[in-house]
C-alpha cells in the first residue's frame, strides 16, 4: 500500500519558525503509534505562505494546517490521522470573513495566483529527483537536444521571455547573441546572488525546485553551444547551496548532466560557486570578477559578457527565475507561454510580497495583474486595517507606487513609467506608519555602503544624497534640499557605469514625485507625519494612564525610565535612546509618540 | 605549528594547484573553521596562491561575509532588508548598539557579544528577524532583544559562579 503522505514545508521561512522540531515530533510521534509504514513525513521547499508558517498538508484531501507548533503535533496525529477529525483550530483563517479554510486551493491567497515557475515548489521533495521527473521534469532538455539549436532559440525569442533579474532584456536575444559569437569555449552563468533585501523568490525556487532552474541552465548550455556552467548563489541561503549541490549530484547519477546527455552528442558540467555578500554582484560583469577571485567591480560595457564573459570567453548569464521559466516554454510549446501576460511582458512573474501587508510570502501572478489584485485579492489588505499608503517594488534599485496609482498593472513598462522597475520583484507594502523620507534614506544608505566605489558618481554621489536625507530626517533640512536631491539623483543616473548607481536614486526620486509633502513637513514644520523619525519624535508617558506597573522600567534597556511603584513614571530624556520597548511593553497604551521634548519646551 | 595554522594547512590540501578563482572559496572554508580570518591564515593563503597579502586583503575586505575579528560567544546578527526595515529592525540596531556597546561588525571586550548586520536574510515574511548564534528569531523587538541579551549574560554570570 502507498503511503499517505504528510507534506512539512521546509523553506526558509518555515524552518525559521521551526519546522524542524515539528518534524522531529511528527516522526516520534507517529513511531510511537505504529505509523511510520503508514505515512510518509516529506519536507518539501517554499509554500510561499510565510507568514503562516510551520504549514503542514495532509494528502489525500491537501488539509492545510498552519502555525504549528510542537504541541500540536499530538492532537494532529490522534485526530486527523488515527481519528480522521479534521482539526479545525489550526485552519487557516481568512481574516475579512473569519471563516476557516481547509483546503488550500480555495484560500485566495493561493487560488488567485498562478503558478508556472512556483508549480513544483511546496509539492514535490527538492532532493528528490524522482519526483521532479515525474511531473515532467527535464522532458523540456530531451525536446530542446532534439531540436536544432537555432530553433530552441527561436523558442525563447518568440514566448518573449524577458530577463527576471531586473532590467528585463530579451533572454532569447541574449542567447542568440552568446550562440553567434565564435569560440570553442563557452559558459552559462546562472546569477542566483538575489542581493535586493525584501526579495527572497529565487532562494525560493533554489530551495524547492532545483532541478527546473539546473533544466534551464542545460537548455540554454545546449542552445549556445556551451559545455559548462556556473550558479553564482549567496552564501547567506546554505539550505538553497545544499539543495542545489544534491540536486547537481542526482542528475549527474541519472545522466541528465555529464557527457553525451540523451546520446545527444551534448555534455554539460555545472558547479556552485558561493558569493561572499556584496550587492554589486548582481550586476553581471561585477558577478564575473567574483567567479574569477577578483574584487567584485563591474566593467564597462561593452564587451558585453556575450562576447567576452568569464576568462575572455563568451558567457551567456540569467538570472535564477528567468532559467526556471524555460522548461515550461520547451515542455509545453512557445505559444502557450506567450498567451499569458501582455503585449510586452510575457508569462507570470514571482513577488515577495512583504511589510504591512496580512498575507506575506511569495506571490505568481501573470503580468499585467494590478497591484491592487496583488495587495488586497491575493495579500488579503493593509494588516491591521491601516492606511495603504504605497508599494515599493523593485528593492534599492526600484521605487514607490502610492495609493493613487495602485490600479497600475504590473508589467516591465508601466513600472518604468511610473518611476519604479520591477527589478528582482520585491514588493515591500507600506502604511501611514512608515515615512518615506525614512525609506529613501533606508535605501540610500544601503546603496551606498553597497557602492563598489569604482564610479564617482555612484561613490562621492550617493554619499552626498545620503547625508542630504540623514539632515532631514534629522529635522536640520533647508528648503532648497528637495531641489537639490533632485538634480544630484538625476546626475548619478546619468553618469554612472553600472546599473547599481544608475538606478540608485530611484528610491529617493519616486517618493520626493509623489510624497513631497511628506519632505516638506519635515523641512518647513519639522515633522515627521507618520511618527517614525526618531530625532522629530519623543516617547512621553501620559500621566492619566500611567498606572506605575514598572514594566516599562524593566524593559528599557539604558535606565531612563524612573518612578516608585503605583506613581507615574518618568523619562529621562537625556539618557532614552528611543528604542520604544516601553511603548511595546506598556499594556495600558500610556506610552505614546509625541513631539520632542525640548521643542515643546521651546514652544512654551 | 599552531594549531589554527595547522587547520589552514589542511584547508589549503583541498586546492592543490590552484589558481585565483580558488580564493574565495578557501577564504571562505578559514572562515567556516576558525570564524575569522586572522592575518597569520592570510599570509598562508598567499603563499599557497602566490599572491602577495595585500591582494588578498583587497578581496577579503570588499566582501562582507569575511571577519577581522573572532566572532563573540553570542553572536547576534540582525537583518537590515526593506521588510525589517519597515517593521522596526533600524531601531532594533540602534538598541543593540545601545546596549551591547559595540558597533556591527564588532566583537565586545569581554568578548562575550558580536553584533553583525545583514542585507537579508530573505526571512522577510517573519520580519524583523534577527539571529542568535545563527538560530532564528521571527518577529523580533528591542524588548525581546533585551531579554535575550539579558538571558545570555545571567548564563554566563552562573557559569562562573559555578565554576
Amino acid at each position: 500500500m502507498a503511503k499517505r503522505r504528510i507534506l512539512l514545508c521546509a523553506g526558509s521561512g518555515c524552518v525559521s519558525s521551526g519546522a524542524w522540531k515539528v518534524k522531529e515530533e511528527l516522526l516520534r510521534k507517529l513511531d510511537e503509534r505504529g505509523l511510520t509504514e503508514k505515512f510518509e513525513v516529506v519536507a518539501s521547499g517554499c509554500h510561499g505562505f510565510c507568514e503562516q508558517g510551520p504549514l503542514l498538508i495532509i494528502y489525500p484531501k491537501e488539509t492545510l494546517y498552519c502555525r504549528v507548533e510542537p504541541d500540536d503535533v499530538s492532537e494532529i496525529v490522534e485526530e486527523h490521522l488515527i481519528g480522521d477529525r479534521v482539526v479545525e483550530r489550526l485552519f487557516y483563517k481568512d481574516p475579512e470573513t473569519g471563516e476557516r479554510i481547509a483546503d488550500h486551493a480555495k484560500i485566495n491567497f493561493y487560488a488567485k495566483q498562478e503558478r508556472i515557475v512556483l508549480k513544483n515548489c511546496g509539492v514535490i521533495d527538492p532532493e528528490s529527483i524522482a519526483e521532479y521527473v515525474d511531473r515532467g521534469g527535464y522532458d523540456g532538455l530531451r525536446k530542446a537536444v532534439s531540436m536544432d539549436r537555432v530553433a530552441v532559440i527561436e523558442a525563447v525569442k518568440q514566448s518573449g521571455l524577458r530577463g527576471r533579474g531586473g532590467a528585463g532584456f530579451p533572454t532569447g536575444l541574449k542567447w542568440d547573441f552568446t550562440y553567434k559569437a565564435d569560440s570553442e569555449k563557452k559558459y552559462i552563468v546562472c546569477n542566483a546572488d538575489e542581493g535586493d533585501p525584501g526579495a527572497f523568490m529565487d532562494r525560493s525556487v533554489l530551495e524547492g525546485d532545483p532541478h527546473a532552474v539546473l533544466e534551464g541552465m542545460l537548455v540554454a548550455g545546449y542552445a549556445v553551444g556551451a559545455d559548462e556552467g556556473y550558479i553564482y548563489v549567496r552564501a547567506e541561503y546554505p539550505l538553497a547551496v545544499k539543495r542545489l549541490r544534491i540536486a547537481i549530484e542526482q542528475a549527474e547519477e541519472q545522466g541528465y548532466l555529464g557527457s553525451d546527455i540523451f546520446d545527444s552528442g551534448f555534455s554539460f558540467h555545472v558547479s556552485v560557486k558561493e558569493g561572499a555578500g556584496a550587492f554589486v554582484c548582481g550586476e553581471e560583469t561585477a558577478l564575473l570578477a567574483s567567479i574569477m577571485g577578483k574584487r567584485g567591480m563591474p566593467s564597462p560595457r561593452p564587451p558585453f559578457p556575450a562576447t567576452s564573459g568569464l576568462w575572455g570567453k563568451p558567457t551567456c548569464l540569467n538570472n535564477v527565475e528567468t532559467f526556471a521559466n524555460v522548461p515550461f516554454i520547451l515542455r509545453e510549446g512557445w505559444e502557450k507561454y506567450a498567451a499569458i501576460g501582455t503585449e510586452g511582458s510575457k508569462g507570470t512573474k514571482i513577488f515577495a510580497l512583504t511589510g504591512k501587508v496580512n498575507n506575506t510570502g511569495l506571490v505568481e501572478v501573470p503580468m499585467g495583474n494590478t497591484i491592487r489584485k496583488v495587495v488586497y485579492e491575493i495579500g488579503g489588505g493593509v494588516k491591521d486595517d491601516r492606511e495603504f499608503k504605497a508599494v515599493q517594488i523593485g528593492g534599492p534599485s526600484g521605487g514607490c507606487i502610492p495609493n493613487s496609482l495602485i490600479d497600475t498593472p504590473i508589467d516591465y513598462d508601466s513600472l518604468v513609467e511610473a518611476g519604479a522597475m520591477m527589478g528582482s520583484g520585491g514588493m515591500v507594502v507600506v502604511d501611514d506608519e512608515t515615512c518615506m523620507v525614512d525609506l529613501a534614506r533606508y535605501f540610500l544608505e544601503f546603496v551606498q555602503s553597497e557602492s563598489c566605489g569604482k564610479c564617482p558618481p555612484c561613490r562621492v554621489g550617493t554619499r552626498k544624497m545620503l547625508e542630504c536625507l540623514k539632515r532631514i530626517c534629522d529635522g536640520e533640512g533647508e528648503a532648497d534640499d528637495i531641489d537639490w536631491l533632485i538634480n544630484v539623483g538625476e546626475s548619478i543616473k546619468s553618469y554612472s557605469l553600472c546599473g547599481l548607481g544608475q538606478t540608485a536614486p530611484n528610491p529617493a526620486l519616486t517618493t520626493i514625485r509623489y510624497f513631497r509633502d511628506e519632505y516638506e513637513a519635515h523641512i518647513k514644520d519639522r515633522t515627521c507625519p507618520a511618527g517614525a523619525c526618531q530625532a522629530l519624535i519623543d516617547y512621553v508617558i501620559v500621566a492619566e494612564k500611567c498606572k506605575g506597573c514598572g514594566l516599562c522600567i524593566k524593559a528599557c534597556p539604558v535606565e531612563a525610565i524612573s518612578g516608585e511603584k503605583k506613581t507615574v513614571h518618568t523619562i529621562d530624556y537625556d539618557l532614552c535612546i528611543k528604542c520604544g520597548a516601553c511603548m511595546e511593553v506598556c499594556k495600558l497604551d500610556a506610552v505614546i509618540r509625541g513631539k520632542p521634548a525640548a521643542q515643546k519646551e521651546e514652544a512654551a | 605549528m599552531k594549531e589554527s595554522a595547522k587547520k589552514v594547512k589542511a584547508i589549503l590540501a583541498k586546492y592543490p594547484d590552484s589558481g585565483r578563482d580558488a580564493l574565495i572559496p578557501i577564504l571562505q572554508d578559514i572562515q567556516d573553521e576558525l570564524g575569522y580570518l586572522p592575518t597569520s591564515a592570510i599570509m598562508q593563503v598567499g603563499a599557497h596562491l602566490a599572491l602577495p597579502s595585500s591582494k588578498i586583503y583587497g578581496v577579503a575586505t570588499f566582501y562582507n561575509q569575511f571577519r577581522f575579528q573572532p566572532k563573540g560567544r553570542n553572536h547576534i546578527t540582525i537583518c537590515r532588508g526593506t521588510a525589517c526595515h519597515v517593521k522596526g529592525s533600524g531601531k532594533l540596531l540602534e538598541n543593540a548598539v545601545a546596549t551591547l556597546k559595540i558597533k556591527p561588525g564588532q566583537t565586545s571586550r569581554d568578548k562575550l557579544f558580536s553584533l553583525e548586520t545583514v542585507a537579508c536574510m530573505g526571512a522577510c515574511g517573519l520580519a524583523p528577524v534577527i539571529t542568535v548564534n545563527d538560530e532564528f528569531n521571527a518577529k523580533a523587538s528591542p524588548a525581546k532583544l533585551n531579554r535575550l541579551a539579558r538571558c545570555c549574560k545571567d548564563e554566563i554570570t552562573q557559569e562562573r559562579e559555578n565554576s
